[in-house]
């Protein structure tokens, strides 16, 4: 069987590549793919501990399940406010979107 | 294992949040029905507070923990309910007027803050991390919604974008934080966390990680620096009552989150967070109330200054005594009376022309209005911390907290904010009773709005007057979250 911390190295890399995207792209619609990323790669690590802890119950894979349920309307209303953005700015570019400084 | 699961006695135990849900759909389904200005929609939301806090009434009494220990209905749970409904009370009466100012849809806008005071409500409760995670983003992601809702207006679609990445992001590393936790411990249950935790390496890098992990992400929630950086922009430009919800409501469920998860769940290395948030306190006072002083736009110094009273709570949280979580509940009680009320100005300012949201649209206000001027210096006063104001007996019992647990240099740093603070509040009512207004001041009458007023004045004086039974009820409040 593949040992646990092959999973837990994989959700940790997943989580750094969502956090370097979500910190460094420009684009609105890129960041809320990677933090789709960092949401996933928590996914991964729960499942992966629910299945490999002794003892253990099935709350990591339910919360798995929640986490999933939330990204999604997270996802819906992350899109519709980018549209309603983009209506009035004509950009997704967040460096241009920048009326309130300071 | 915690308790069974009963379906229908579980349910009788959350019955305030399923009505408030019902209330919710209800007004969302009559939003279509109904013509917006026939006065249904707000009737209804008044309602659904005023019953839901009733039925908060019914529940108190011996603690209960309900759907296998996810649902905890104990003192904690029903104090910060009622301060969550109290903050959507004074919105939903702050809105009626100012919402047909905005030309906005009035049914749904209700039907959103309705849901988010029900994801509040759900972060109260939380006895497992994962109710509490699910409240949390039921919360956050209505306010996104209500933060976007001047849908033409840019300034609001800015807010609602870095609102929601921020809050998204964050979620991300709670979650991570969360999952950490749960590979140590196995378990989701907070209560059977800390049991576990207690025959663990405390040393542990992972523990350690998990909690840094869980302090950035209610770090973000509850705006603390170096965690701020999107506040000041979402204050300014969601629409005023949409801000005084962050504010008043939000704030208090980040502080809520964070004292169900630190204290429940992992108060044995609370020596290891006390000194991160100890930092985090410093900063978080300091920056908020220095760089509230540069502020030109009310709406803005207003986000400083909620940042540097999350800087004044955090006390309580590093002092982790009785005495200083007490302290700590009975400032966010407080601190909701003063800066609804300051809001609630700001409202009062907003007509069909003017946007009432810079500092000089407060200029000759006291000639022209000198019972509303005269509210708007007692919530200053309560703000900075000056007697008989209930800010004063707020700070009085936070700083107190720190001084008897040793914490000196805390309560110095606070009460030199605190002096710092004086200077932008009183500027504000310099600039009502010393200054002429270029033009003339106008402001929008609406009975509701006055009935607002009229209570943040009474709840700031009250509290400051004769605070003993509020503290009594922090102080109550305690049971059921630290030993």
């Amino acid at each position: 069987m593949i040992p646990l911390s092959y999973y837990l190295t994989l959700g940790a890399l997943l989580f750094g590549v969502g956090m370097f995207g979500a910190l460094t792209r420009r684009n609105a619609i890129a960041i809320l793919m990677a933090v789709e990323l960092m949401l996933n790669a928590v996914n991964v690590n729960f499942i992966a501990l629910s299945r490999y802890l002794p003892n253990s119950t099935l709350d990591g894979q339910v919360f798995a399940i929640f986490v999933i349920t939330v990204a999604a309307a997270e996802a819906a209303v992350g899109l519709a406010i980018v549209l309603g953005l983009y209506r009035n700015f004509k950009t997704v570019n967040v460096d241009e979107i920048n009326l309130m400084k300071w | 294992m915690t308790a069974a699961f009963n379906p229908g006695v579980d349910t009788l135990h959350a019955l305030p949040e399923v009505f408030l849900c019902t209330m919710a759909i209800i007004v969302l389904i009559l939003s279509f029905a109904v013509p917006d200005r026939r006065g249904w929609m707000e009737g209804l939301s008044v309602a659904a507070v005023v019953g839901t806090g009733a039925l908060l009434l019914w529940q108190l009494g011996e603690p209960v923990s309900a759907f296998s220990g996810m649902y905890l209905v104990d003192n904690f749970a029903l104090f910060f309910k009622a301060v969550f409904l109290i903050s959507t009370l004074f919105v939903i009466l702050m809105s009626i007027n100012y919402l047909q100012l905005e030309r906005v849809p009035v049914g749904e806008f209700y039907a959103v803050l309705l849901f988010s005071t029900l994801g509040m409500m759900f972060i109260a409760s939380g006895g497992n991390l994962l109710s509490l995670y699910v409240g949390l983003e039921t919360m956050s992601i209505s306010i996104y919604v209500l933060a976007g809702f001047l849908k033409r207006d840019r300034k609001s679609n800015e807010a609602a974008l870095k609102y929601l990445l921020m809050g998204a992001f964050t979620s991300g590393v709670i979650l991570y934080g969360i999952a950490l936790l749960y590979g140590l411990t196995g378990t989701l249950d907070i209560k059977q966390t800390a049991a576990t935790l207690v025959q663990m390496n405390l040393s542990n890098p992972a523990l350690l990680l998990a909690m840094v992990m869980l302090t950035a992400g209610f770090g973000f929630k509850i705006a603390a620096v170096p965690f701020h950086m999107y506040v000041p922009d979402v204050y300014e430009g969601a629409m005023t009552t949409v801000t005084a919800f962050l504010a008043v409501g939000s704030e208090a469920a980040g502080v809520a989150a964070l004292l169900r998860v630190f204290l429940g769940a992992i108060p044995q290395i609370q020596g290891d967070w006390a000194v991160l948030f100890w930092i985090l306190s410093v900063l978080t006072m300091t920056v908020g109330n220095v760089l509230a002083m540069a502020q030109r736009n009310m709406k803005r110094m207003l986000a400083y200054s909620s940042i540097a009273h999350i800087g004044y709570v955090l006390i309580g949280f590093v002092v982790g005594t009785e005495q200083g979580i007490s302290a700590m509940l009975l400032y966010v009680l407080i601190y909701e009376f003063m800066t609804a009320g300051a809001f609630a100005m700001v409202i009062y300012l907003r007509t069909e022309t003017v946007k009432g949201d810079l500092i000089e649209d407060f200029a000759g206000l006291a000639r022209v209005r000198p019972v509303a001027a005269a509210a708007m210096v007692i919530f200053l006063m309560s703000l900075t911390g000056i007697p008989p104001t209930a800010g004063f007996v707020g700070k009085f019992y936070l700083f107190g907290a720190a001084i008897n647990s040793g914490y000196i240099w805390l309560a110095v740093v606070a009460a030199v904010n605190t002096a710092i603070s004086l200077f932008y509040y009183m500027r504000v009512a310099m600039v009502m009773y010393m200054l002429e207004s270029p033009g003339p001041v106008s402001v929008s009458s609406s009975r509701p709005l006055y009935a607002a007023l009229i209570f943040a004045v009474l709840g700031t004086l009250i509290m400051g007057i004769y605070p003993g039974p509020f503290l009594d009820l922090a102080q109550a409040s305690l049971m059921g979250l630290m030993k």
